[in-house]
């Protein structure tokens, strides 16, 4: 009896203990790193500037000279429905691919596993128009050298892209995407709110000790073929223009998830 | 020497000692808001006005080093005694002497300013010095550039930590400086002020035409600014550059050829007139209103009423209007030594 009594316990204690350490796996109390990688790629290439040649829906061939954006206002899901907004002001991020970075930046997000990220291309028009005091960091006028703000037309520019092209007539072209909405007097607004699934392609399981990497494709063919599809011969300069929503309703469709690396 | 004749010496002497100790001495008021003025919209309780802050933001207003070759400073195109505008250019030569496409406005009552530039395109008043160091007409230059500029200089660091308690030169601490010296460049000592303040009386022809003024300008120059700071067509020909003015900054077709109205202060040192500066005294301005405006599109409805362009104004109209113009001149203003190059 005593013998079968010493079972019984064992294997209580056996499941008790794997049940435990299911409930305990993550501490929602605990925040813990997660990185979101841009890696940034024209169709099925990695995106090489200055030397890479791809080649548009418009049968048009160009290079790439420069690619800076502005990613911003983080928004996670758990599998649980669980929203977690990551602090505005750790939320802030410019990606350059010129910078030989990762381009991944870091948030800290409660431990769990999350089906959804969401994020603004962009700066919100809140932070476009606060005290320059409160414009620290990658979101200074001075910033990667004043090279993402307009001075004549206070605001960011989101979204950056540069390069050659015999298209052009000019042999170049740049599209400078921004225009948060207006602040006397309403404009164009060219904040995105990019929001991806994570349940296919591997859900992020954060934990303390542990490194979870979200890797994104960001993909800038899509800024060219989209609706309608952007001739660099047509519109090989596009600034503050009407003309910039196209491109930025284009550009929402650059990002798509890849894999998780947990 | 009497006693009399000392007395009359001891005054003399110690009344030119008060003047001159006044001169040096006197107290730093801060921003005052002139009593018969609506209250400012700069935002005061994010950049509070010192003494330290605004000599240093004078400082850098005249310094070249803000431009990418060290030789186009702020004062340079906003010179004091032309109103703070650029005298006699219908517009600006900046770096190269490179010419930009717009008239150099004063730098005069922008407390009050809620949008900034003739298309109104900055919305607040620490941001705009942003757009004439990057302007590639103008200095040229990066923020950055200008800041390390500072920051390697021998005399700024320390004059930062004056100002804002700490030497290191922020892009905020920089913009801010800037702003508490424009700020401070108040306009209210006009006889137009005098007489407000009962301290003078127009001449028959002067308050003639300040009636004048009332009918038929002050919609849109509204008293005491001189402006009501809106955008309007008022109905010039479109030049060669076809300027489309706030369309720029807002993308509305409702904006297209809209420009700020400016204040009517300080005419006599601001010439030429109008955004592209293409009129160089105030007849021309005059006979605009009176018989040249164009039916272009947005043209505001204040010079369209009753099927008619323009504004009536007889050659006396014109002459009394002028003649009340003429006491928006703020001769104290242009001549004050706060506001000029130390």
């Amino acid at each position: 009896m005593k013998r079968i009594s010493f079972y019984i316990l064992s294997i209580v204690i056996f499941f008790a203990s794997c049940k435990k350490d299911d409930t305990s796996l993550y501490n929602p109390n605990v925040k813990a790193d997660l990185s979101v990688e841009f890696d940034n790629i024209a169709g099925s290439s990695d995106l090489q500037l200055n030397t890479g040649t791809y080649t548009n829906a418009s049968g048009e061939t160009f290079k790439v000279t420069k690619l800076k954006y502005y990613v911003s206002n983080f928004i996670l899901t758990k599998t649980d429905g669980t929203v977690y907004t990551v602090p505005q002001n750790e939320s802030y991020f410019l990606i350059d691919e010129s910078d030989g970075t990762e381009h991944a930046p870091v948030l800290e997000v409660p431990e769990g596993e999350y089906k959804t990220l969401s994020f603004v291309l962009g700066v919100d028009s809140l932070r476009s128009t606060k005290d320059i005091s409160e414009r620290t960091g990658v979101l200074d006028p001075t910033a990667a050298g004043g090279d993402m703000y307009w001075g004549w037309n206070s605001g960011y520019i989101f979204f950056k892209i540069e390069g050659t092209s015999s298209a052009s007539m000019m042999g170049d072209f740049m599209y400078h995407i921004g225009g948060f909405g207006g602040y006397t007097s309403p404009t164009i607004n060219n904040i995105k709110t990019i929001t991806l699934d994570l349940t296919a392609r591997g859900i992020p399981q954060v934990k303390q000790g542990k490194e979870t990497n979200i890797h994104l494709m960001v993909d800038i063919l899509k800024v060219f073929n989209g609706s309608p599809n952007l001739s660099i011969a047509a519109n090989p300069m596009v600034m503050f223009d009407p003309y910039s929503t196209n491109i930025a309703n284009n550009y929402t469709a650059m990002f798509r998830h890849d894999h998780t690396e947990n | 020497m009497s006693r009399k004749q000392f007395i009359v010496t001891f005054i003399l002497v110690a009344g030119i000692y008060a003047c001159n100790k006044g001169i040096i001495d006197m107290p730093f008021m801060g921003f005052q808001t002139p009593d018969y003025f609506p209250q400012p919209t700069y935002h005061f309780s994010t950049n509070a006005v010192t003494k330290d802050g605004f000599e240093l933001g004078r400082k850098l207003f005249y310094d070249p080093v803000l431009s990418a070759n060290n030789t186009i400073s702020c004062g340079s195109c906003h010179i004091q005694t032309a109103g703070f505008t650029h005298h006699g250019h219908s517009v600006s030569h900046g770096i190269f002497d490179r010419l930009g496409t717009r008239n150099s406005p004063p730098i005069m009552n922008l407390a009050w300013s809620s949008t900034f530039m003739w298309d109104g395109g900055v919305f607040d008043l620490d941001l705009q010095p942003v757009a004439p160091i990057t302007n590639h007409v103008e200095m040229d230059n990066t923020v950055e550039n200008a800041l390390n500029s500072l920051r390697n200089s021998s005399q700024y660091p320390a004059l930062f930590k004056k100002a804002f308690g700490s030497d290191e030169i922020t892009s905020a601490n920089f913009l801010k400086a800037l702003a508490q010296f424009m700020v401070m460049c108040v306009s209210n000592n006009s006889k137009y002020d005098s007489v407000r303040r009962n301290q003078a009386t127009f001449t028959s022809t002067e308050q003639a035409g300040y009636i004048l003024y009332q009918q038929k300008c002050s919609s849109c120059h509204t008293e005491p600014l001189f402006t009501d700071y809106s955008f309007r067509n008022n109905g010039l020909a479109p030049s060669m550059v076809n300027d489309s003015g706030r369309y720029k900054v807002t993308l509305q077709p409702t904006d297209l050829y809209k420009f700020k109205v400016p204040s009517l202060r300080n005419l006599d040192y601001t010439p030429p007139y109008k955004h592209d500066g293409r009129f160089f005294d105030l007849d021309g301005v005059l006979d605009h209103y009176a018989s040249q405006v164009q039916n272009t599109p947005n043209l505001d409805p204040l010079l369209q009423q009753g099927g008619i362009l323009g504004i009536a104004l007889t050659p006396d109209e014109k002459e009394k209007i002028k003649a009340f113009l003429k006491t928006l001149n703020d001769k104290a203003f242009v001549t004050d030594r706060r506001f000029s190059e130390q």
